[in-house]
């Protein structure tokens, strides 16, 4: 079969190309360690939330110096909790799940954005520098109200956090 | 084919009844067309707060029909009648049977309305039926049984439009068994068992779990099990969409522009690439899916890279061939041949604007692959931006343009006016630019996909260069070219039908530079091509489709009720195939474990 030289240089190219966005990706999640939306969280029964030791009160949780924990419950049309409020300079992990339908969870213009699914959660975790108050919105069609679907992540100072968390609920 | 079997006859004269045929599903195309365009004006204005005609909870409707009808019947009616054309023109034979073809048009037709019917009774409080789930119909979001029925019913139509092109072209080999398969039919042949391959995912999930459960048969499906189902139909189906409009590219392009195809066996491995690649690549709408490994998105990505090459070789071969027949019509200059092409045919501009918008769109889609990357424009209006691009304007445009072409070829009536063919082809690029731009760069700041109202009241999208409200002005006037532009085309088509019939239209397709001999057999080896693309899939979906059973169960997570006289049925071939699945996942464990 005859190719033609430049359709040959052409298609090194298209290869080299194609290498190059993989090391890229490969090095982008391999070297900075950063970790994909993943299975690591077992199912849950997403008709049973209420019974569920993280879900039947969704929070925001210490677990370590400087890591938090927030588990947060997509339910048509809104977020618990509303707003989500996290301490600055921190670590925090994201766990969500579904009550009913598929949703999405989108921090506006940052890429904390994962599928929440029925009888899944989603465990991403994200590094919040400077206080500031994010649009937190549901990206997935959800049903007749799915555009009202909003809420914020709060990221306060970390005096502003341990003043809200003295009522109990931080430790 | 030769040109001395084509003569100075058209199609139209030479097979009449196909002609007939090929004129019905086309029309049936651009009618969903132009239902489409209508919700799509609604949508556009409606999303940018220009004007909202229709109740917010109504735009989910719109939403639904337009992804329907354009994505699905538009294209698929368009690639029906098309491909009829091809095997039939390439073969120079014709149909075997014409009332099996009929049956097929008349089931892929039947089955559209009644989908269509499901989600259009959504705008009509008093019909108690709705089907508000968009295109992708994720479970657990229920529609009518008939949405689901009328789905299954379309694509058993478009498996018998291929087991006809097959039989056709099997008859053909009977006559000629030293021959090459003719180039178009090839592509047709390639195209048609790639469909097969992936539609079978979606047909599965429809009529196993999708259809009984709205019919309240059983009480509850595996969310992911469905959306993994649907993806691995849902990506090769955009390469169903790509495919005829290649065809048109490698084949028709080259002609109007005055010259012939670059390489025949380079077109043949272009397609045989994409029957290949095309199907293991779905998990990459599921890179931010709880419940699948890393592991098994990382392989997804990596065939989907690898899935560029066919396109990069295309773009190669298109431009090498336009170049050629630049050159033929006495073009020179390292670009100066540019100037030498025939821009005022409007099938001609049409099909390059489309191109270059592909190559837009391929750009973009380069982003959504990257499984990092994708975190940032997941879900966000940056991807209807991009399938605007491929999908809406690589496709849509390259079929508008070559009706142009194809049209006085299959009624012998000439276009009414390629004055207005030409400024209708301008317009729609026009349109897309600015509305996909806008879209891509909202995205980029966060703005959700499929919204009724991306302004939301809590808060405010952090702002950028233009800002959230010019964007919108863009996305409006985007919107409404696309739609003038529709009406142009339609307007312009339905005088040309009124156009009496002409003979002398003829315009016979030209043999490639680089003829099929040049091509090694295995090629034509269709067994072959596609036993490795099912073996590529077994691969790819195997361990992720045997986890997420494991993981859910195969009726969801959590448990359900089912009624009684079912219950033991489902259960035990629930268990069975837990138990079974659960089997593979063991022996594989080690594999998963590498893979991670």
């Amino acid at each position: 079969m005859h190719i033609h030289a430049y359709e040959k240089i052409w298609l090194a190219a298209s290869v080299l190309l194609i290498l190059f966005l993989l090391g890229s990706v490969t090095y982008g999640a391999v070297g900075p360690g950063v970790a994909m939306v993943s299975d690591t969280e077992p199912t849950i029964d997403a008709g049973a939330l209420d019974e569920d030791e993280r879900f039947s009160e969704p929070r925001v949780e210490r677990v370590g110096e400087n890591e938090y924990a927030a588990y947060v419950v997509a339910r048509q049309f809104g977020f618990q909790p509303d707003p989500i409020v996290v301490p600055a300079n921190s670590t925090v992990t994201f766990y969500i799940t579904s009550a009913d339908v598929i949703h999405g969870f989108e921090v506006a213009g940052t890429n904390a954005n994962t599928m929440v699914v029925p009888g899944e959660v989603s465990e991403i975790t994200v590094r919040v520098e400077e206080p500031q108050e994010y649009g937190l919105l549901c990206n997935e069609y959800c049903g007749a109200g799915h555009h009202v679907m909003e809420g914020k992540v709060n990221v306060v100072s970390q005096s502003a956090f341990e003043e809200r968390t003295d009522g109990g609920d931080g430790e | 084919m030769s040109q001395a079997l084509e003569g100075d006859r058209t199609f139209a004269d030479k097979f009449p009844e196909e002609a007939r045929i090929v004129r019905a599903a086309l029309l049936s195309s651009f009618l969903a067309l132009v239902i489409g365009a209508i919700l799509g004006i609604i949508q556009t204005l409606h999303r940018t707060d220009v004007a909202r005609i229709i109740p917010s909870t109504d735009y989910y409707t719109v939403l639904t029909a337009h992804g329907v009808f354009l994505a699905i019947s538009f294209t698929t009616f368009f690639l029906v009648g098309l491909f009829t054309w091809a095997v039939v023109r390439s073969l120079d034979r014709p149909l075997l049977n014409t009332k099996i073809t009929w049956t097929w048009y008349a089931l892929m037709a039947v089955g559209m309305t009644m989908t269509g019917v499901a989600i259009l009774a959504g705008f009509v409080d008093s019909i108690d039926m709705s089907a508000d789930v968009l295109f992708t119909f994720y479970a657990p979001l229920q529609a009518h049984p008939m949405f689901y029925a009328g789905l299954a019913v379309f694509i058993v139509g478009s498996w018998i439009a291929g087991a006809d092109f097959f039989r056709t072209w099997l008859a053909w080999k009977r006559e000629h068994p030293d021959e090459r398969i003719p180039l178009q039919t090839f592509m047709v042949l390639t195209t048609m068992a790639m469909w097969y391959i992936a539609s079978s995912a979606v047909a599965a999930s429809v009529l196993i779990f999708l259809l009984p459960w709205s019919l309240g048969l059983i009480d509850q499906v595996n969310p992911t099990l469905t959306r993994t189902l649907f993806w691995f139909f849902g990506h090769p189906v955009v390469y169903f969409w790509l495919m005829p409009a290649y065809l048109l590219w490698y084949t028709v392009l080259p002609k109007i522009a005055g010259g012939r195809l670059f390489s025949d066996p380079l077109a043949r491995v272009v397609f045989v690439l994409f029957l290949l690649l095309s199907t293991p690549v779905g998990i990459h709408h599921q890179y931010l899916d709880p419940g699948i490994a890393e592991g098994f998105k990382f392989i997804s990505m990596t065939n989907t890279l690898f899935l560029l090459l066919p396109s990069l070789l295309t773009a190669f071969t298109v431009v090498a061939s336009v170049e050629y027949g630049a050159r033929q019509r006495g073009g020179s200059g390292i670009l100066g041949w540019l100037t030498d092409l025939p821009w005022r045919k409007p099938e001609f501009t049409g099909m390059m604007l489309a191109g270059l918008m592909f190559a837009a769109g391929g750009f973009s889609g380069m982003v959504n692959a990257g499984m990092n990357i994708n975190y940032m424009i997941h879900n966000t209006i940056w991807v209807p931006g991009h399938f605007h691009l491929t999908v809406g304007t690589a496709v849509a445009l390259t079929f508008m343009a070559a009706t142009y072409w194809l049209w006085p070829q299959i009624s012998n009536k000439p276009i009414y006016s390629r004055t207005i063919g030409l400024v209708q082809v301008v317009v729609w690029f026009i349109g897309m630019a600015l509305m996909s731009n806008a879209m891509h760069a909202q995205g980029i700041m966060g703005v959700p996909r499929r919204t009724a109202e991306p302004e939301y009241s809590g808060f405010e999208y952090a702002t950028m260069f233009g800002g959230f409200e010019e964007l919108n002005i863009q996305i409006a006037i985007g919107g409404t070219l696309l739609f003038v532009s529709t009406i142009l085309f339609i307007g312009n088509l339905l005088l040309t039908m009124g156009n009496p019939t002409v003979s002398g239209l003829a315009d016979p397709l030209p043999p490639a530079l680089s003829g099929p001999a040049d091509s090694p057999k295995v090629l034509d080896n269709l067994r072959l091509w596609v036993g490795i693309a099912l073996t590529l899939v077994v691969l790819a979906y195997a361990l992720p489709l045997a986890a997420i059973i494991q993981r859910g169960g195969l009726l969801g997570p959590g448990v359900g009720t089912y009624p009684v006289w079912l219950a033991p049925l489902v259960d035990a071939l629930a268990n069975a195939t837990t138990a079974l699945v659960g089997a593979v996942g063991d022996a594989s464990a080690a594999l998963v474990e590498v893979v991670r």
